[in-house]
């Protein structure tokens, strides 16, 4: 019996593919709506800034670190980006560049000071983050840019589906790079070399400075690679607002964290796949919007987001603990 | 046996001591409670010479005195749970689900213009059930941290989603406002110059210091801080401890809810969002060990005044309060790093010497270990 629930429950990411494989059933069945090109698309539109937020996150996670300071980073790059075009007359990929560099920047000073002053990084980015959105919010005096360039506000369209009823659905730019991004970060991960040398580092940092992984090389990789993705997802998020707002991402870090954490990635570092964290967007996205459709009031989602993290982390927990209990007995049942 | 204790005997034993001297010094936070003190007076000084009419004067004090309370309240219920090595990120959304359960109460079910009698029976009803809520919130969160163990980041991350969600849902995001003159009074009056708000924070860190310093219960918080398979190992129940930390931590917060009530006269689901993790940055800036294990109310109690003094400072002197808040992130990595520097001096001496006397690589070794 315990078997049973280790092989259903032990894998987040197979029980998360269950979980929300069931749920697209039930409300396929329950609403007409819900299973719609159309719908579908604008789900996957509405999730891409939170997407690419987590893909950055789960890299510091399986780091070993938690950096909260992405949200000011990404309000800062996308900020930048804005008032370089509209304000001093950048080119586009001029602007784009310093403000990725911008990006890449704040999240190494989190990797410095993490590494230099051997404190845990959740302290050291709530240190900078205060910093780096205080300054944001000074310098730019909270005001919002309206006038962004065309290419930038205007939702450039790759795939146009019209379906029999008349529904459009469009596949457009921030779509496209949240998939680039998740398949970057894959590929990372999964295929190159810093990858298996980030998941060294999380799952055993001593172990891996004595085989030769170079410690701060890869803690400035996944800081700033996160730095990175922020100004992406900054840029993202102007893009589907139409406009640059100092504090629209406010608030946001803890449930991008959230939702990388929910898809498996553990705050112990060296575990975790990016399939988990898209399983898990994937998952709290069609709860939200099943719901929504079902008419339940929007309201209600706070309490759903939290029954289902303490759920899904009793469940790692209590796989954790039956595996624990045959390690140390021995046991083969 | 014999042979390797009269090998390693005297210097092991010196190296122990040396060692000894830096973890009573550590625990006792003593050097680290000066130094702050001496980062307040600085700064203090210098707000003085900045503006010698404005800055120390007792207006400003009182001023300063009445802004602490309720941040120093919940920096203290964040700072109990990182003192036993977790977290408690619940403690916003505890306070305001209280506040707001505690406005229903007065608001919605209080018949209105009540007095006398009536009023303080409806009072107090509001109070113990707000108090109530945050005693059952710390208990499941108590429960869930000691049961299923995963960090209490991941726990408290759950737990602040879910009660938040809860607020919003009851309230469809809407506050409730208007209490009875009493609640308003205990947040915005004086005694003998000094706002009742402070003197309930005051008494309140007193009380929790002495109970992490002198009771069975805070030597056990501060143990399972530092090892909390050891401690269990050593006979103690981990889970009661455990849950007695996070009743603890949330019925701070519950206090904290009925300052805040009265300050604002209002409660809503999104108060004070900021403040979360604020009270991390300010128990760790006053000495707390991220890490667990130790951790001094009397540093909090200091650092919580450096950060008004900071920001009452910026205020007076027109600075805007975004670089205030810019600058208590600064104070906080200058800190750190002080700290950083001084473990590193402190063990390379400790290796030093033990160096010379054993003539073997040292124990603590060149990499100092991240107790700081």
């Amino acid at each position: 019996m315990p078997r049973l629930f280790e092989t259903l429950f032990g894998k987040t990411e197979s029980a998360l593919g269950v979980a929300t494989v069931v749920i697209c059933i039930v409300f396929s069945l329950s609403t007409p709506y819900f299973l719609t090109v159309s719908n579908v698309v604008n789900l996957v539109q509405a999730y891409s800034v939170t997407t690419i937020l987590a893909a950055g996150a789960f890299v510091v996670l399986v780091c070993g670190g938690i950096d909260i300071s992405f949200t000011a980073t990404a309000s800062a790059a996308q900020y930048l980006a804005a008032s370089l075009l509209t304000h001093y007359g950048f080119s586009a990929v001029p602007a784009l560049a310093l403000a990725a560099a911008l990006g890449i920047s704040l999240g190494c000073i989190n990797a410095l000071l993490t590494h230099y002053l051997r404190v845990l990084s959740i302290i050291v980015t709530i240190a900078t983050s205060s910093v780096y959105y205080a300054l944001l919010v000074y310098i730019t005096n909270a005001q919002e840019i309206y006038n962004l360039p065309d290419w930038w506000s205007n939702k450039f369209t790759f795939i146009k589906y019209v379906s029999p009823n008349g529904d459009v659905a469009r596949i457009t730019l921030p779509i496209v790079i949240m998939i680039a991004v998740v398949l970057l970060t894959q590929y990372i991960m999964g295929r190159a070399k810093i990858g298996r040398q980030i998941y060294a580092f999380g799952g055993n940092p001593e172990a891996a400075e004595r085989i030769g992984i170079g410690v701060l090389k890869v803690q400035l990789f996944a800081y700033g690679y996160l730095g990175f993705l922020a100004s992406v997802a900054g840029y993202v998020q102007a893009a589907r607002v139409h406009q640059a707002v100092p504090t629209a991402m406010a608030g946001q870090e803890l449930n991008v964290l959230a939702v990388a954490i929910l898809g498996g990635a553990s705050l112990v570092g060296g575990v975790g796949t990016v399939g988990g964290v898209v399983l898990a967007v994937m998952f709290l996205a069609v709860l939200q919007d099943g719901l929504n459709l079902l008419g339940v009031s929007s309201y209600f989602f706070g309490v759903v987001t939290g029954l289902a993290i303490l759920v899904s982390i009793s469940m790692t927990g209590y796989a954790e603990k039956l595996a624990r209990r045959r390690y140390t007995t021995g046991t083969q049942s | 046996m014999s042979g390797l204790e009269k090998k390693s005997g005297r210097p092991l034993s010196q190296n122990t001591e040396a060692l000894d001297r830096l973890i009573t010094t550590l625990r006792s936070g003593g050097s680290n409670v000066a130094g702050l003190l001496l980062l307040l007076i600085v700064l203090s000084g210098l707000f003085s010479v900045l503006m010698p009419r404005m800055f120390p004067t007792i207006t400003t004090l009182q001023a300063m005195a009445l802004q602490i309370p309720v941040l120093g309240l919940l920096s203290i219920a964040m700072a109990v749970p990182l003192i036993s090595g977790g977290l408690n990120l619940a403690i916003i959304a505890t306070a305001n689900g209280s506040g707001l359960l505690m406005a229903w109460i007065l608001t919605g079910l209080m018949p209105p213009h009540a007095g006398g009698a009536t009023l303080v029976i409806w009072l107090s009803a509001a109070l113990v059930a707000g108090l109530a809520a945050c005693i059952l919130v710390g208990i499941v969160t108590g429960l869930l941290v000691a049961d299923i163990g995963v960090h209490p980041i991941l726990v408290t991350l759950g737990t602040m989603t879910l009660i938040h969600g809860l607020s919003i849902f009851l309230t469809r995001g809407r506050t409730l406002s208007g209490f009875p003159d009493f609640l308003i009074a205990i947040s915005n009056n004086s005694w003998m110059g000094v706002p009742i708000s402070f003197f309930i924070f005051a008494v309140v860190a007193v009380i929790v210091h002495a109970l992490l310093t002198r009771s069975k219960l805070g030597i056990r918080i501060h143990m399972i801080g530092s090892n909390l398979e050891a401690t269990r190992y050593s006979g103690v129940s981990t889970r009661r401890v455990l849950v007695w930390v996070y009743v603890i931590s949330s019925v701070l917060c519950w206090l904290a809810a009925v300052l805040m009530m009265g300050q604002l006269n209002s409660a809503g689901a999104d108060f004070s969002q900021s403040f979360l993790l604020i009270t991390i940055l300010a128990a760790i800036l006053g000495g707390v060990n991220p890490y667990g294990g130790f951790g001094r109310i009397l540093g909090l109690f200091i650092a919580l005044w450096i950060l008004q003094v900071i920001a009452s400072g910026f205020n007076l002197l027109n600075i805007s309060p975004h670089l205030a808040l810019a600058s208590w992130g600064l104070i906080l990595i200058f800190v750190m790093a002080v700290k950083r520097v001084a473990a590193i001096h402190s063990l390379t001496l400790i290796g030093r010497r033990s160096q010379k006397d054993i003539q073997t690589k040292p124990i603590s070794g060149e990499r100092p270990e991240d107790q700081q």
